[in-house]
């Protein structure tokens, strides 16, 4: 696909509209599902079943007055929303949803998403830092060191899967992985991969850590609400925290389909290449697959309390780090024995 | 070294423990109700405001006695009543409470010898106006029967 002026344009609508409709309807997902798994029934009013509740949601939000306080460092204070938000906008670019379906393949994709994941935390700790709150600069050093400690294994994990399939390049990694359920990097033993064991426990650093990353419950310790208030968000108000908010969603968005591509065979049918129905062929699979792994986030936020600051940085430095560290030696020794 | 095994373990299979409690509620039925549209029935014998109780040939059991009045130590009761031409008995024409100072002692439904008022089942009280609380007893008597 050449990368005409009008592809680009009509790329980024359609990225912008996809986040945006996922940011609001993941909302209603996530207040569903935390009803069904407390037993209530959720947003009901707006719409059949509360279907129309993100509408009267997104106005509230957009027309609430946007306040910046006194005495914040004001310049830092207005981008810090915009750099939460922007680079999970971005990272679509390069994600494929099929073989055909990909706004811009870019060779270093792998790269590319983590440089903008990086580039998310980085707008906690300046939105946090330009607040002039202090619960908010205790939240983004939280958020910070949280992000530091996550993207190693999560760094690591991935160069595993990048070493496996010889490339940085998402397209190519999934499409190792399309002969159906067998061949996805999840299961062990596979010949390709060297009969490497530990495969779904790389698969589970990966997942962990991509929560982590989303800065969710359990581990949302950067708006811990019982002690921060609402942590790096408390001083930003109406569309301000509305973008931190969509940006949240997206990152979700992220980690899911990075660990489906990664894992879970990218867009592949689990039984082989059936070859017929259009929309279950390539991107439903793909989609079927984000949105089961984002059910399973909902389902871990509304399961577990929230960790604490050192139980979270020891699961990651005490566990995650020197396992999958082993996991990536393991697999190096066996990509070159086999 | 065996505890950090362990450790792991332990702690991976307790979490997968919560994960499968929490799968299990998550098809069931909800438990609370969907409020304004659905409520509980109430209790049989909940303190709302008092209420006059419908007599038997139509109107109230009420026979003017005062006693309810005496009896409120907050003076919420306040009775009007009349003496029709040719009758002995006064006629209750008002019966005005005084929801805001009402403690819901029960000392007017206590004192009543004639069957003449008990507490109602009304808990859906809200407003931001004082006069609101001013209940016209008879009224509300009235408009239940019709
Ligand atoms: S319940 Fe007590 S306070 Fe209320 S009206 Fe009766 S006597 Fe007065
Ligand atoms: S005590 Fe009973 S009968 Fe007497 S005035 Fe009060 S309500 Fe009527």
């Amino acid at each position: 696909m050449s990368l005409t002026l009008f592809n680009v344009i009509l790329a980024v609508f359609v990225v912008i509209c996809f986040v945006a409709l996922n940011a609001a309807y993941l909302v209603y997902a996530e207040r569903k599902g935390a009803a069904f798994f407390q037993r209530r029934p959720g947003p009901m009013e707006n719409g059949p079943w509360g279907l129309l509740q993100p509408i009267p949601d997104g106005i509230k939000l957009m027309t609430k007055q946007l306040l910046v306080p006194g005495g914040v460092d004001k310049a830092v204070f207005i981008t810090a929303p915009v750099l939460a938000m922007f680079p999970a906008l971005v990272s679509f670019v390069t994600i494929p949803f099929s073989s055909s379906i990909v706004a811009h393949p870019i060779e270093v994709g792998v790269l590319l998403i983590f440089a903008f994941a990086a580039l998310g935390s980085m707008s906690l700790l300046v939105a946090g830092w330009s607040s002039r709150n202090k619960y908010s600069m205790i939240s983004s050093v939280r958020a910070v060191s949280q992000a530091v400690a996550y993207e190693i294994p999560l760094m690591i994990t991935t160069i595993t899967v990048v070493m496996i399939s010889g490339s940085l390049n998402l397209t190519d990694i999934a499409t190792r992985q399309l002969d159906g359920i067998w061949a996805w990097h999840i299961w062990p033993l596979q010949a390709d991969v060297g009969f490497n064991l530990l495969m779904p426990v790389s698969f589970l650093i990966l997942f962990v850590c991509s929560v982590a990353e989303t800065n969710r419950a359990p581990f949302d310790l950067g708006e811990a609400e019982s002690e921060l208030v609402a942590g790096f968000h408390t001083e930003y108000s109406s569309m301000g925290f509305g973008l931190f908010f969509m940006g949240e969603y997206a990152n979700i968005v992220i980690g899911a389909c990075l660990t489906t591509i990664l894992f879970l065979g990218g867009w592949s049918c689990p039984f082989g290449d059936l070859g017929f129905f259009p929309l279950t062929h390539n991107v439903g699979w793909f989609l079927l697959k984000i949105y089961l792994i984002i059910f399973v986030f909902i389902w871990i936020r509304w399961t577990f309390p929230r960790t604490t600051i050192y139980g979270l940085l020891n699961l990651s430095w005490k566990y995650l780090i020197p396992i999958s560290l082993f996991n990536l030696l393991l697999t190096a020794a066996l990509l070159k024995v086999f | 070294m065996g505890g950090y095994f362990s450790e792991l373990f332990s702690g991976t299979k307790s979490l997968i423990d919560g994960m499968w409690v929490t799968l299990k509620e998550f098809p069931k039925r909800p438990v609370t109700l969907n409020y304004p549209h659905q409520s509980v029935p109430m209790y049989r014998r909940y303190r709302g405001h008092i209420e006059l109780i419908p007599g038997d040939e139509g109107g109230t059991n009420c026979v003017v006695c005062g006693m309810c009045e005496r009896a409120c130590p907050s003076n919420c009761i306040t009775i009007t009543s009349e003496k029709p031409e040719g009758s002995k008995k006064k006629v209750l024409t008002g019966y005005r409470l005084d929801f805001t100072t009402c403690s819901l002692c029960g000392s007017c439904v206590e004192s009543c010898n004639f069957n003449a008022i008990r507490f109602s089942n009304e808990y859906n009280l809200a407003s931001t106006r004082k006069e609101d609380f001013i209940f016209d007893l008879m009224a509300r008597l009235k408009e239940q029967q019709s």
